[in-house]
């Protein structure tokens, strides 16, 4: 097919012919042509199927407001849905598939819902699918959405990569059209930084579509000029097919720049979209203006479109959407359409132009009268005119354009709930006086619709935002038309009149929302669904609005617009996640011993942002348990090592260290001895546990406090809190050094032989007993800390030296324990010890356990201040049937006692009521050979040995168990004193 | 937003963490005849304006200071900011 409805001119670069497909059938277009425009000139008016009503539709507007004309576009993982045609820039190779239609765009089997329309009116399927209640998820749904909808998605891993930036600048100018592009100018030469951004990927906004010339030049060369002198400075960053999406707080705009989606396949090594954030001193708003169509009877066919999109087409891309044009408008814009397309060679049927004071012509005929009805099924073919006398003309025209004023762009100026005013003068709303801090508007989205006025009012928004002095520079002649326009929003008697098309909501729907009491407009938008989907109503609110004002019997103003919120196009999910998306979501962090274990097998386990062996499997087993079991036994036999370098620590230095550490801890910290270790138990001020850890006393001044792996940020901010804001004069320094050192648990009854042969210190049981820590040098010299502490109840050590020498010393214990059988164990094995051993956890910690709960009531000091300590003594968490830490296990070894199973007395009822607690932890332990768990119970301290029932209806368990201590193994502590 | 950091100039306030109503400082005396009263109050009551909010931020991907940030809850403008170390002296606190 060739390309029947080209013109001559316009700004595509004919020596670049793009071979496209639409729908299967291959097409030709130029370089600088959007879809859009290639499918007009290829004489295609068919693009889409209505959202509800599957009608025929073609394109609406040239520009991003456009609501019809969506497809699906590329193939395989890059197929993107709900894509603007008219926004699509054409590139060779370009595939494209028209969207919601059963069977092909033209035969559309879901067409019949038109012939339904009586049916299908506004709050359908509110009033329809009510009964019975069940169907709704099973039948209705299904089947309403796969009927109403737009695009698919292919369902595959996006390819691409986003990106995000941050630009910071003096000036932000939103739009490069005569306004914007005349404030940059008068910016960029006072020196300032600026940064002009525009959506299309041709700067100059609308005078890329006009006929109208700036001084001597055409509207389009002056735009060319002035983007030429704009890039030979260097204070200014001009940025096309990048869209400013909102306006946030603070001077802060989002922008999306489209870096590859107008190529084939986008640069592997750039991001496809990136998501700029920008902080600016001062932005100008120059966004322009938005043309809206009239409603009458079946305005919705392919070749009915906004009269300024014709002239887009003809001017810009030298299309002519059809070669009979009819024009139907109340204000001289209509005028300026015929006139254009007449020029080209453009047949004008009439200009149809509902005021009696219409300017004449020469070249065509103008009638006096509204278009009452259009005729085509897949294309316009007529359109009747019903002229002042009454009588009726039938015009014969393939496209038709409607003028019914322009609205002004004034989206960003709401975006910090700014409210638009009512401006009598273009019968539009124009921006109010409450904008976002340091924005200034001009040109057409300030409601001057000349270009005259854009270049003036740019120019004086330039000179007020930047502060400049002194006269204006003389701006250079323009056009300066005056506005003459009779609102007129609907054709008396119309029904089918569509006035949102994306969604299909037609004037009738307006008039039954009204006629069942949805009259606000927030109420109208969700009632009929007006001004929904990816197009946000930029072409049907202002109809809508009218129509329900008439009907309320009120102005326009005191119906007010809905709330502008960002974005103002649809933006990609891709570009709002940028690169955080799968394993970079979030940080990942890596231990010092991760390459060793990698190199010996070890399965990982993400632990906040860090990764840690869960175990080392050897040749031969066959499940986790079986790896875990012996590295539970060979570490109670012989001795284990295992990375603990995730647990938080915190450096606390100061005269007031100790004192610190009392207020932070509800037990006691300053009579520990330099040399020693305490277990300390931190609670929230309201009582309830918040995390757990030790701290040691390295020196008068100077504790080490350790946290929990997944608690250590939070602790550290907590402890930040108590010494700024608590108690500001504290003498205490804290750092987080969680990162700087590498930490090792060695546990087992050998691991001070193996340690021995490491540390240059003697640390026999007399010199270094259990609890001891101390500044220490191991192989020789190499600065290092030891801590006899122990998680797993066995005689153990924590041993920590700077994270560089981490792998190193994990290489020396392996290589030094080699006579030992020396074990890694990874953290399945260490909760397994913990278990056995009845350690709380972050799975006792569980925020909303108190020390009382936990088994340390007594630890919680009265004698001193503490966080928490006050409101722990409150009466609903003391006193009887408070819960208490208890071990469990199954009355028949082969029995489970799974964590999160609740304890139900042995003969009582299963129900909330009657619940008397629950399992937290729960394992397999080797050491005693059937499962064991840890939990609270109510008065648990008076009940060891109590038969119960542990229960958990979800999963069908049902088991005997019996209370024990919670300490399974060495309840006397022999062994980590030994 | 951007927060007006005391000893470090505008900062983006992603790269705070809120905690909440700067009252949080005013921490009762644990020895009051009526300590447990007063812990509840401080624990669990805040006021919830639509407007100026003196609030606590905490400077987490930056120099760790807690600021109290004086922010309209309404529009997010913000009229001052200190160190909360500074407000906690000023409202008495020592150690």
């Amino acid at each position: 097919m060739t390309q029947v409805n080209r013109l001559a001119g316009g700004q595509i670069d004919r020596t670049k012919t793009c071979n496209f497909t639409f729908d299967g059938n291959p097409y030709a277009g130029h370089s600088g042509d959007t879809l859009a425009s290639a499918l007009l000139a290829n004489g295609v008016r068919l693009m889409g199927r209505s959202f509800k009503y599957h009608r025929p539709r073609g394109v609406l507007t040239a520009g991003s407001e456009e609501p019809n004309a969506l497809v699906e576009l590329r193939g395989g993982a890059r197929q993107e849905p709900n894509t603007r045609a008219t926004t699509i820039e054409l590139y060779d190779g370009l595939l494209a598939k028209s969207q919601n239609h059963m069977g092909s765009l033209r035969f559309d089997l879901l067409a019949i819902n038109d012939r339904l329309s009586n049916f299908l009116t506004a709050g359908f399927y509110y009033k329809t699918f009510m009964w019975p209640a069940a169907f709704w998820e099973k039948l209705y749904e299904p089947i309403i959405r796969k009927a109403a909808g737009l695009g698919s998605l292919s369902l595959k891993d996006d390819p691409d990569v986003y990106d995000k930036g941050f630009l910071h600048c003096d000036l932000l100018i939103i739009g490069a059209g005569p306004a914007g592009l005349m404030a940059a100018l008068i910016a960029g030469r006072a020196g300032a930084d600026v940064i002009i951004a525009d959506e299309d990927f041709a700067l100059g906004g609308r005078l890329n579509s006009e006929t109208l010339s700036i001084a001597d030049q055409s509207g389009a060369d002056w735009a060319a000029a002035t983007i030429a002198e704009l890039s030979s400075l260097p204070n200014v960053r001009i940025m096309p097919r990048t869209t400013v999406i909102g306006a946030f707080d603070h001077g802060i705009y989002g922008a999306v720049e489209r870096v590859g989606d107008h190529l084939h396949t986008p640069d592997a090594n750039k991001p496809r979209q990136v998501l700029w954030r920008i902080y600016t001193q001062k932005t100008i708003l120059a966004a322009g203006a938005i043309e809206r169509p009239i409603a009458f009877e079946n305005n919705d066919r392919p070749g009915i479109m906004l009269g300024s999109a014709l002239r887009t087409y003809a001017n810009r891309f030298a299309v002519a959407a059809d070669k009979r044009v009819a024009i139907f408008t109340n204000n001289n814009d209509g005028h300026r359409t015929a006139a254009d397309l007449h020029a080209k060679g453009v047949k004008i049927s009439a200009v149809v132009d509902v005021r009696p004071d219409a300017p004449r012509s020469m070249d065509y005929e103008v009638l006096q009268g509204e278009v009452v009805d259009t005729k085509g099924r897949l294309g316009l073919t007529f359109a009747e005119v019903k002229l002042a006398d009454g009588s009726i003309r039938t015009l014969e025209c393939g496209a038709l354009g409607m003028s019914g004023g322009w609205n002004p762009n004034v989206h960003m100026t709401c975006h910090q709930r700014g409210r638009p005013v009512w401006n009598d003068g273009i019968a539009a709303f124009v921006p109010g006086a409450d904008l976002p801090t340091g924005m200034i508007v001009a040109g057409a989205a300030n409601g001057d619709m000349s270009t005259a006025g854009a270049l003036k009012g740019g120019a004086t928004a330039a000179k007020l935002a930047l502060g400049l002095k002194g006269r204006l520079p003389k701006l250079p002649k323009a056009e300066d038309a005056p506005i003459n326009l009779k609102p007129f929003w609907y054709v008396k008697g119309c029904s089918r009149a569509w006035l949102d098309q994306q969604n299909d909501v037609t004037v009738k729907d307006v008039k039954l929302s009204h006629q069942e009491g949805f009259r606000s407009v927030e109420h109208l938008k969700r009632y009929t669904t007006l001004g929904m989907a990816t197009d946000q109503g930029k072409t049907s609110n202002m109809g809508g609005l009218a129509i329900m004002a008439e009907l309320a019997g009120k102005a326009i103003p005191e119906v007010g617009t809905t709330i502008f919120r960002p974005p103002y196009t649809p933006t990609a999910i891709g570009a709002l996640g940028g690169r955080h998306r799968g394993q970079e979501f979030h940080p990942k962090r890596l231990t010092p011993s991760h390459k060793w274990a990698e190199e010996h097998g070890a399965v990982f386990v993400e632990v906040g942002n860090w990764l840690r062996a869960q175990w080392f499997p050897r040749e031969g087993e066959t499940t986790w348990r079986e790896s875990v079991d012996r590295e539970v036994l060979a570490t109670r036999k012989s001795v284990g090592v295992c990375d603990v370098t995730t647990l938080g620590k915190v450096d606390v230095q100061g005269t007031d260290a100790a004192d610190f550490l009392n207020k932070i801890y509800c037990n006691g910290f300053a009579k520990l001895a330099v040399g020693k270790t305490r277990y300390g138990l931190m609670l929230r001020e309201d009582g309830i546990a918040m995390d757990d850890g030790t701290a040691a006393r390295l020196a008068e001044d100077h504790f080490v406090v350790t946290t929990t792996t997944a608690n250590a940020l939070p602790v550290y901010r907590h402890m930040e809190f108590v010494r700024q804001c608590l108690f500001p004069d504290i003498d205490v320094q804290l750092i987080s050094t969680t990162e700087a050192w590498a930490q090792y648990a060695v546990a087992g009854p050998n691991s001070r032989n193996l340690l021995s042969a490491i540390v240059d210190q003697v640390i026999s049981n007399e010199a270094f007993p259990f609890m001891a820590c101390a500044n220490i040098t191991i192989c020789g010299g190499l600065r290092a800390r030891l801590f006899r502490i122990s998680f797993s109840g066995e005689l153990a050590y924590e041993i920590a030296v700077p994270t560089e020498y981490g792998d190193a010393l994990m290489r020396k214990i392996m290589e030094v324990g080699a006579q030992y059988d020396v074990t890694p164990y990874g953290t399945e094995a260490l909760g397994v010890m913990r278990i056995e051993k009845g350690h709380a956890a972050g799975n006792e910690l569980n925020g909303t356990t108190t020390a009382l709960n936990l088994g340390m009531a007594r630890m919680v000091s009265k004698k001193k201040d503490s966080i928490g300590s006050t409101l722990s003594e409150r009466d609903g968490l003391n006193g009887d049937g408070q819960l208490s830490q208890v071990g469990i296990k199954p009355v028949d070894p082969n029995d489970p006692v799974p964590a999160g199973a609740h304890l139900m007395d042995a003969d009582g009822p299963v129900d909330a009521a009657h619940d008397q607690g629950y399992a937290t932890s729960a394992c397999y332990s080797p050491h005693l050979g059937h499962a064991i768990a840890i939990g609270f119970l109510k008065n648990g301290t008076d009940r060891m040995g109590e038969r119960m029932r542990l229960v958990s209806p979800l999963t069908g368990v049902d088991v005997q168990v019996e209370i024990t201590s919670a300490h399974f193994i060495d309840p006397e502590g022999e062994r980590l004193r030994a | 937003m951007i927060i007006d950091h005391p000893l470090l100039g505008p900062r983006d306030a992603s790269e705070f963490t809120y905690m909440g109503d700067a009252k949080l400082i005013d921490r009762p005396d644990w020895q009051s005849q009526t300590a447990a009263q007063e812990f509840y109050e401080y624990g669990y009551l805040r006021d919830n304006p639509a407007g100026w909010h003196e609030e606590l931020w905490f400077h987490e991907a930056g120099d760790r200071s807690w600021l109290v940030v004086t922010r309209n809850t309404v529009t997010h403008d913000i009229s001052k900011v200190e160190l909360a170390r500074d407000v906690a002296r000023a409202r008495g606190r020592s150690k």
